[in-house]
């Protein structure tokens, strides 16, 4: 009798495995069905469309590696938009790293009113889209902008900003810096995990500020920030929102970040294969970029765990 | 003069001070000038010495930007509600479901599943775009608002990763007991799961809203007709006239930004708490 019951909850919990397998697929599904037919399909059309000719008006036209000879030897606006945004994003992002690490460090320190000063920093991140590009758009006004109003009560003479080749750039790093609270409310997260018996540790040992951030808070962090440096360098090199609205590449393509150009090639002159060959080159810088940076990753970061050898 | 060391840490402290409220300052000066210009006479936004509080107060500079393009900006916003609506609601839906699968079953091929999705988070969205705008006008859907808003109905890699971390977190007797009280896996997920989740579902909910409220690409790729346009396009279309109307624009800038300070002002100690989780736990 006992042997029978066994068999049958054998059955039985066989029977509910394979409920649950089936379920578990059922429930993924969306996330499976969305991978293939929004992610992977799309790829492998973009990868074929790069070898194409089509202007969506007549058909297709195979044109072997035409597109790419383009990129590479003809069309010296993508050598100038790598360039640009390059430049963008070195700037941006260190500067943003720095801002935001700082005000996070500020933040952490048991200051009253906490939650007051990390909303009004967080505010901008929020608020990312044409009105605010539009809103800096006015701020860089040369002759009745914010900034340069401002910079004349302290008597100095503000540059054109946004209409000057060398300013251009520099003035949209400075309005990215507005935006550091995205990753400031990441890094006072995580420098609240910072456990305090180590500072307590080095301030006994008499290191001064500079030296518990260089060799406790930093490293404890850096997990945190190779994360954010990883998203830094895919979001920066995708720019768009703000050249379209604030200087639609100008003056003279000193700002015509690689998006922009991607995108008047796609869709202002249907050039769909080529758009699609830009888009790969795009793929594999970045790619390389985040390779680059987790290789080295093993020399910066510092992970608690390899320590205590879990 | 030396110093005791709780007058210096009371120095820090005040210094500290100092450098976040001029920061703080400096973030929200734009934003109060971008409201001021929006309030001022547009004959003297261009003033110099500038005037810092509008005087008189032009409240018809609103009711002119409202009107200015045809159709009103009333069309805009009742467009982008709507469209970020439908993507909230379809992220939280399909994400959470997923992200069930994911914490809570057991099922074949589960973690190699999971490796994908977050190896997808990590694919580039710009090598995509193309052929998405060729399928979708290829199902007649250049022009309608469909391609804004129906890809967040398949769980979105970020969103279920964030979800599946969470729900890892809710301990696993609670299912058991419910299981054996004959409970089915959708009640849990339903009666046990979701109400346990309401953090990082709010997070979902407020990401997925506020992308698609500031979401300038997707529109200005697939809308033409102008009954359908966003506030994003409707923004544009002011700035692009050569005289541009700033008193008109900036009013309509700064309503355009109203609904997402608000939902993030309400929702804002779940919302980082959802934020925090994630930029930690990944």
């Amino acid at each position: 009798m006992a042997h029978v019951l066994t068999l049958r909850s054998v059955a039985h919990k066989s029977s509910i495995r394979r409920q649950e397998n089936l379920l578990g697929w059922l429930m993924a599904s969306p996330w499976i069905i969305g991978f293939s037919i929004i992610m992977v399909g799309p790829m492998v059309f973009s990868f074929g469309l790069s070898f194409m000719d089509w202007n969506l008006l007549r058909a297709p036209v195979y044109a072997g590696f035409a597109n790419y000879r383009k990129m590479f030897f003809e069309d010296e606006l993508v050598f100038q938009s790598l360039k640009v945004t390059l430049y963008y994003a070195l700037g941006s992002l260190p500067l943003g790293l720095i801002g935001s690490l700082a005000v996070a460090m500020l933040l952490n320190a048991k200051i009253k009113g906490l939650a007051l000063f990390r909303s009004i920093y967080y505010l901008p991140a929020v608020l990312s889209g044409v009105a605010t590009a539009q809103l800096w758009r006015f701020v860089f006004s040369p002759e009745f902008g914010l900034l340069n109003t401002v910079l004349q009560l302290f008597g100095i003479e503000g540059p054109n900003w946004l209409m000057s080749t060398t300013w251009v750039i520099p003035s949209l790093i400075l309005m990215s810096l507005w935006h550091v609270g995205g990753s400031m409310v990441i890094y006072l997260a995580a420098l609240q995990g910072v456990p305090t018996d180590l500072y307590e540790a080095g301030t006994i040992d008499g290191t001064g500020w500079w030296s518990r951030i260089r060799y406790i808070t930093l490293p404890m962090i850096s997990p945190v920030i190779l994360f954010q440096v990883i998203m830094g360098i895919i979001g920066n090199l995708q720019a768009f929102v703000t050249v379209a609205i604030m200087t639609n590449g100008g003056p003279a393509n000193a700002s015509l970040f690689y998006m922009l150009h991607l995108y008047r090639q796609g869709f202002e002159y249907f050039r769909m294969g080529y758009a699609c060959a830009l888009a790969w080159l795009l793929f594999f810088i970045i790619m390389g970029l985040t390779l680059l940076v987790l290789r080295s990753s093993s020399a910066w970061v510092y992970y608690e765990s390899e320590l205590r050898g879990r | 003069m030396k110093l005791g060391k709780h007058d210096q840490e009371r120095l820090s402290a005040g210094f500290s001070y100092a450098l976040l409220i001029v920061g703080a300052t400096i973030v929200l000066f734009p934003l109060l000038w971008m409201v001021s210009t929006a309030l001022k006479d547009p004959g003297l936004v261009f003033r110099y010495p500038p005037q810092w509080f509008p005087d008189p107060i032009m409240w018809s500079n609103f009711k002119r930007g409202w009107f200015l393009l045809a159709p009103t900006f009333g069309s805009f916003f009742l467009n982008t509600a709507k469209i970020a609506g439908l993507a909230g609601i379809g992220a939280v839906l399909s994400a959470s479901i997923v992200a069930y699968s994911f914490a809570r079953l057991r099922w074949t091929g589960r973690d190699f599943i999971f490796l994908l999705v977050l190896g997808s988070m990590m694919l580039p969205s710009q090598v995509t775009l193309v052929p998405h705008f060729v399928i979708y006008r290829w199902l007649g859907w250049y022009d309608t608002h469909f391609p804004l808003w129906v890809p967040y109905w398949f769980a979105g890699s970020f969103f279920v990763f964030l979800l599946r971390q969470y729900m890892m977190t809710i301990p696993h007797e609670l299912d058991d007991a419910a299981l054996i009280d004959g409970c089915s896996h959708f009640s849990i997920f339903w009666r046990i799961v979701l109400p346990l989740s309401k953090a990082p579902i709010a997070t979902v909910a407020i990401f997925s809203i506020q992308w698609t409220w500031n979401d300038f690409f997707a529109p200005l790729i697939y809308l033409s007709d102008q009954y359908k346009w966003t506030v994003a396009l409707g923004l544009r279309a002011l700035q692009s006239s050569i005289m541009v109307d700033w008193t008109a624009l900036m009013s309509m800038a700064s309503l355009s930004l109203i609904p997402v300070m608000l939902i993030f002002v309400f929702a804002q100690r779940l919302f980082i708490q959802g934020i925090v989780f994630t930029g930690i736990k990944g």
